[in-house]
């Protein structure tokens, strides 16, 4: 192990990195903690100029529901909801089938295929705002959740492949030659026989993809106009807008529209970083 | 596929392999074809073209790129897109000192790790109010900080010079999270034999770390390495949030100035907002293809 336990240092140490651990993290997070205290501290904290202090009193309830109702964040919330879900979905089942098309087989130009995905993952979405826009107004989806989930499915099919390929290629190989010997379809071997050996790799992907997805801005405020599609993300910043110097309720807001991919990840944890150091690792 | 095989079972038994492949690849192929393959092309088309997104395409040639460098709007972007790489790419060694720091078993540790990795899955639109509500002057924490240490507030999200620094150090701070988790993962795999053997040999400290754990990491730092890249130049989440280019546009990059001019009320010039987008592509290229030679030497190896 690198660098030495501390358990093996001298005692002073151990004691000394037990003391600075917190106090780094506190200084780490401090502009999230900074956030979470205010978004409980009462308006009038703010009015009498206690922006750092401790708070007056406890008005965690009040900003919050204050939020809920006076703002439309429980639909923004809702929609975010209505295109991640879909969109998880969507994108982990199609990178199964193409992770394991170009995992299994040998053809021709199969890496080509493998390279294209991985290259479309690093592209700017700038040089796709223009045609993609435009392709989801003719389509008459601009403004829509069903635009959205169509392009963020197709857009993180690239990744996801990439991601089943390589999990895949790691499954030992002769469980799929000994099912063919024995005339086992092509589809029922994906089905029965790889498909279950792929649930770590599902889990892994599918939080990660619905963090990812849940935080996109730049397609929320490309893809939709209004309210009635605006993820939580975008509807936050225009929030923001309207809510002046009541940074009580934007935090607030902040602490509620990011939940949902932060308790994903405290559950989820080990498949999150799974999924994220692939390849950190290896090669 | 089960079906057809009722129809042709000889035909489909003997050829089930050759087939299979492209069948389980159609419809995500297909999806990643639309919307981003074709997109690219159609980008570079548009390019070359006067276009509001409404009415006809007028084709102009080489127009936007010619007036695209006589922009200074444009340099202002490029320049601050050259900042961000730079700066970006401390989140590396920042990420690895994070990861040494976090690198031992005591009790906690595993909270300890996560929540530092908190800023990362926290959306960019979320960590760009935090920070614009840090900077905030008069109140904003930082503000009254140097204000306690300097006498004077120094409003960075208001001053050309600074705001793309302080947008910057915003983006660092989840950045630097990825990167720690892709080196402690790293530092999880690493041969604790050699490690043992270096100490025996009398190696220690910085010598023992560049010698035999900085090479063993090489590839968590080469996936960190062009995870930072490619978020440097893709930055606009942040730039958009914070600042929305300003003041003056002193805080544009390619991304967002590119946004700007395609979709916003100063009009829609779809063909000189693509011509910025594919510079931008053309830069980020050249950093996909040394990604992809890599991934190409170590398929040839396995």
């Amino acid at each position: 192990m690198f660098p030495t336990p501390v358990q093996k240092s001298a005692p002073w140490v151990s004691t000394t990195y037990q003391i600075i651990l917190p106090i780094a993290l506190i200084i780490w997070l401090l502009p999230l903690i900074g956030v979470a205290v205010t978004s409980i501290r009462p308006s009038g904290d703010l009015a009498a100029g206690n922006y750092f202090g401790i708070p007056s009193g406890f008005a965690g309830v009040e900003n919050y529901t204050a939020v809920f109702r006076d703002s439309p964040i429980g639909h923004y919330i809702l929609n975010s909801f209505k295109i991640t879900i879909p969109t998880v979905i969507g994108a982990v089942g199609l990178s199964c089938l193409c992770g394991f098309a170009l995992a299994v087989y040998r053809f021709k130009g199969s890496l080509a295929l493998f390279f294209i995905f991985v290259a479309g993952n690093f592209i700017p979405f700038q040089i796709l705002m223009v045609p993609v826009r435009d392709m989801t107004l003719k389509m008459g989806l601009y403004d829509t959740v069903t635009g959205l989930v169509l392009f963020h499915v197709a857009f993180q099919t690239g990744f996801c492949t990439l991601f089943m390929r390589n999990f895949i290629k790691g499954l030992p190989f002769a469980l799929i030659e000994s099912a063919r010997v024995e005339g086992v379809s092509e589809w029922r071997i994906f089905v029965h026989i790889v498909l279950p050996l792929m649930r770590p790799a599902i889990a892994a992907l599918s939080v990660l993809i619905f963090t990812f997805v849940w935080n996109d801005y730049f397609w929320a405020t490309v893809l939709v106009q209004g309210q009635s599609a605006m993820p939580v993300t975008a509807g936050l910043n225009s929030l923001n807008g309207q809510w002046v110097a009541a940074w009580h309720l934007v935090s607030a807001g902040s602490i509620v529209a990011a939940m949902p991919p932060v308790l994903m990840f405290f559950f989820m944890q080990r498949h999150f970083i799974a999924g994220l150091t692939l390849g950190a690792t290896k090669g | 596929m089960g079906t057809s095989s009722t129809a042709l079972p000889g035909f489909w038994k003997r050829n089930q392999r050759t087939f299979a492949p492209w069948l389980f690849l159609a419809p995500g192929a297909l999806m990643f074809l639309i919307y981003v393959i074709l997109p690219v092309f159609q980008s570079v088309w548009i390019s070359f073209h006067d276009w509001d997104g409404l009415g006809p395409k007028t084709w102009i040639g080489i127009g936007n790129y010619v007036e695209l460098f006589s922009d200074d709007a444009f340099y202002t972007s490029l320049e601050n897109n050259i900042i961000w790489l730079v700066l970006y790419l401390l989140a590396v060694p920042a990420g690895l000192a994070a990861a040494l720091f976090l690198n031992q078993t005591v009790a906690g540790i595993r909270i300890y790790k996560s929540l530092f990795f908190f800023p990362f899955v926290i959306s960019q639109v979320v960590v760009g109010l935090i920070f614009t509500w840090f900077y905030a002057p008069n109140f904003g924490l930082f503000s009254v900080l140097t204000e306690a240490l300097t006498g004077t507030q120094i409003a960075v999200l208001a001053d050309e010079r600074l705001v793309t620094y302080g947008i910057i150090a915003a983006g660092l701070w989840p950045q630097i999270a990825y990167c720690m988790i892709l080196y402690l993962t790293g530092l999880n795999n690493i041969n604790s034999e050699q490690i043992e053997a270096g100490r025996m040999d009398g190696a220690k400290g910085w010598h023992l770390f560049w010698n035999i754990v900085l090479p063993q990491l090489r590839p968590a730092t080469f996936i960190a390495v062009v995870v930072t890249v490619i978020g440097a130049l893709r930055s606009f989440d942040l730039v958009s949030v914070m600042t929305a280019g300003g003041p003056y546009g002193s805080s544009r990059v390619l991304s967002y100035y590119m946004y700007e001019e395609a979709l916003s009320e100063y009009g829609f010039r779809m063909g000189y907002g693509a011509a910025i987008a594919v510079v931008l592509f053309l830069i980020m290229m050249i950093f996909i293809t040394f990604f992809l030679i890599r991934m190409l030497r170590q398929e040839r190896n396995s």
